[in-house]
């Protein structure tokens, strides 16, 4: 009994010796030589982020920052939700821990309207001319400036933004003897995919089918908007039991059914991208983000196979998405100005070419500026520049449906209520793809939830 | 016949005991697999081997958010032992007034949600100037671990015959004597068994921890979060991490395997 004990404790010492032998590390940070700005030298930022493979690069290229102005940086990194819980806490309960934020555009007004974050304008006004040019605010596409802007006054900068569009896989199709246009319809699409299943025996397509307002309901709300369907009239009277939206979400669910892959219901963003990059699936409709992960070597066994198309349509012609990881400084920040540089930095034409000559320029930051779908180099390496840059400038952000609507958005309605109806609504959809439920009970159910949240939010008059 | 049933009997016992640690088994398969290889479905058994995801999360300084839980778990775990074994003996073996009701209430504070009590602690700490340091989750931990180490030692102290106690009263030792020297060595083995289960609650420890920390103060099961994202594969990096953060837990264990049994079936058999 005493050999245990003693074991148990020699094993504590140990083991506490090992790790103070270790020199605590820079969090994920880059607290290089103070050069330059003196006036910074003393700043620490701490910027709140998720590990998404853009983000990381960020971290990994922020010693070049501390380098050019003096200012250390940390990176608090969590998962999205978990990462969403922390800020709001931090914010709206004023520790004033967090300088810099990392949002979507879906949170952008929002959080601007809940004053937990601080418009830029007077920060971009106090710039020199020079600076300004450099920055060259203009050359940021306008949808997502629009979608990152509240009662006029910008409040977020993009770090990368993304529309949606159909990746296929050449050989697969070829196998099938199918064919894809460069603008599809949602019908071409779910023939090709039935194809593709009966003459390969692969999945046809790739839809996400895992519950969450940003994991199933993005890519099926813009199949809601290609048929004609709505969440909300303009009187804010929930719609989802009516025709089109309902004829849009069987699509959906029948596609899945008669083509999908197996396990559509734990299938999100991640599971769909390895299913395609292991050469496993004929088609996949998602983030244009995906693109350079399709292209990626080190991840993907279809580089060059892959054929890139618009998101497919149907009654409706444009249908894809906006989306945009950005930054903004929180409004309890105590180093705004010190704040304000590092965004200008990180999304900056330097900081889109810096990522390009360090890390390739498949991989550098996609979809926020112009400039960066000009660039040769970086059209060389994406293939799919075009057909992203199109989508991102011609998205419907303002006017996502056929119909008039009293919201904004295209893959979610931009109300707060939104992350937590759109999650259930999924939930209930899920039960119809699993096949517990048919797509009549699980939108009657959620056309009694949006119901709710239309009231809840006061939207209702 | 017997002789069969015996051999069948073992054979379940290992077959459960395979199930059982089956997905430890397959934390660390993962985490030797290129993150392709990991994400794809369904698994294969068939891949090649890389520590590359220990490398990497090596020098991403996985060892400075060990010792930060390594310190909390000792700490918190050393405090609630202070407060909570005296308590527990005097509960235990001293004729108190409303001994039963001081224990439910010690109980009682395990009943609250921890995110009903996280906005008052948040702001509390806060105005402390406490966020984001040690102290603070040692100081949270030791109070969250406290019921635990009462309830388990006065259960432990409850066993012993109190003749012995009397005994050493008659033969001279004084209540500090009594308590060192007789009754803790008879309680060895459930003190062991209540301090690994203290640590490992707070070496394990998530929410509290996400809340209360930002940069310098985080424990591995926040540091372990930071690899799920929506966007990209992580999960041999994240199982990678993991390794690293049940292997201490699974040494300690090992060592102190039989302590631990004898600890928590104390008692058992009475009934």
């Amino acid at each position: 009994m005493k050999g245990v004990s003693k074991s148990v404790l020699a094993f504590l010492f140990l083991f506490g010796l090992i790790l103070t032998a270790c020199a605590p590390p820079e969090e994920s940070s880059s607290e290089g030589a103070n050069q330059g700005n003196k006036d910074h030298s003393d700043v620490t930022l701490t910027i709140a982020t998720v590990n998404n493979p853009d983000m990381k690069s960020m971290q990994d290229l922020t010693s070049e920052f501390t380098d050019k102005t003096g200012i250390k940086v940390k990176y608090v990194v969590l998962p999205e939700n978990e990462l969403r819980k922390k800020v709001t806490e931090d914010v709206a309960l004023g520790a004033g821990k967090f300088d810099i934020a990392t949002i979507g555009t879906y949170d952008a007004p929002i959080w601007a309207k809940n004053k937990w974050l601080i418009s830029l304008d007077d920060y971009f006004d106090k710039m020199s001319d020079e600076e300004k040019s450099n920055y060259d605010l203009d050359d940021i596409f306008a949808p997502i400036k629009n979608a990152l802007s509240y009662n006029d006054h910008l409040y977020a900068l993009p770090f990368y933004g993304e529309s949606s569009m159909l990746y296929y896989n050449k050989d697969i199709m070829k196998a099938a003897g199918v064919s894809m246009p460069l603008h599809p319809t949602w019908q071409q699409v779910a023939d090709a995919a039935v194809k593709i299943k009966e003459k390969t025996g692969k999945t046809g397509i790739v839809l996400r089918g895992l519950p969450g307002w940003g994991e199933m309901m993005a890519p099926l709300d813009t199949v809601i908007n290609a048929f004609g369907g709505k969440w909300y009239d303009e009187n804010w009277k929930a719609q989802l039991t009516n025709p089109q939206t309902e004829k849009a979400v069987q699509f959906y669910v029948d596609l899945l059914h008669k083509a999908g892959e197996s396990g559509a219901t734990s299938t999100g963003y991640t599971e769909a991208l390895t299913l395609m990059s292991q050469g496993k699936a004929g088609m996949w409709y998602d983030a244009t983000a995906g693109a350079g992960n399709l292209n990626d070597k080190d991840n993907s066994n279809i580089v060059g196979k892959v054929g890139y198309a618009y998101a497919p349509t149907a009654d409706k012609k444009n249908t894809g998405w906006l989306y945009a990881w950005s930054l903004g400084i929180e409004k309890s920040s105590k180093h705004k100005a010190a704040a304000f540089k590092f965004l200008t930095w990180a999304t900056s034409k330097d900081y889109v070419k810096l990522v390009g000559d360090k890390k390739g320029w498949v991989v550098a930051p996609p979809g926020t500026r112009k400039s960066t779908y000009e660039n040769p180099d970086y059209k060389k390496a994406a293939p799919f520049a075009d057909i992203v840059r199109d989508s991102l400038e011609h998205a419907d952000y303002d006017h996502p449906t056929i119909d008039p609507v009293p919201y904004k958005g295209v893959q979610y309605v931009e109300i707060p209520e939104f992350s937590g109806l759109g999650t259930e609504v999924s939930q209930q959809i899920a039960s119809a793809i699993s096949g517990d439920k048919s797509v009549k009970s699980a939108l009657a159910a959620s056309q009694k939830l949006a119901e709710q949240a239309a009231e809840k939010g006061g939207y209702k008059k | 016949m017997k002789k069969l049933m015996k051999s069948l009997v073992t054979l379940i016992t290992y077959v459960m005991a395979f199930i059982y640690f089956f997905p430890i088994l397959w934390l660390f398969i993962t985490s030797l697999k290129q993150e392709k290889d990991a994400a794809i479905i369904p698994p294969s058994f068939i891949f090649s081997p890389t520590f590359e995801h220990f490398h990497e999360i090596w020098n991403n300084g996985v060892a400075y958010y060990m010792l930060n839980s390594a310190i909390v778990a000792i700490a918190s775990t050393f405090i609630a032992l202070l407060l909570g074994v005296p308590a527990a003996y005097a509960l235990a073996l001293y004729r108190i007034k409303r001994s039963n009701d001081i224990l439910f209430w010690f109980i009682s504070t395990k009943f609250m949600p921890v995110a009903g009590v996280i906005i008052p602690l948040y702001l509390l700490f806060k105005s402390l100037n406490l966020l984001d340091t040690l102290s603070v989750l040692i100081l949270v931990y030791a109070a969250m671990n406290m019921p635990l180490v009462l309830w388990m030692m006065r259960s432990f102290f409850k066993d012993i015959p109190y003749e012995l106690i009397e005994a050493s009263q008659v033969d001279g030792a004084t209540g500090l004597n009594t308590f060192f020297k007789i009754t803790l060595p008879l309680v060895k083995s459930g003190l062991i068994s209540t301090i690994l289960l203290s640590m490992v609650f707070a070496w394990n420890e998530f929410f509290f921890a996400l809340s209360l920390t930002y940069t310098s103060a985080k424990t591995m099961p926040v540091y372990m979060t930071a690899f799920m994202t929506q966007e990209g594969l992580f999960w041999a990096k994240m199982s990678a991490a993991s390794v690293f953060a049940i292997v201490p837990v699974l040494i300690l264990g090992w060592f102190s395997q039989k302590q631990l049994v004898r600890g928590l079936t104390m008692g058992a058999v009475k009934g």
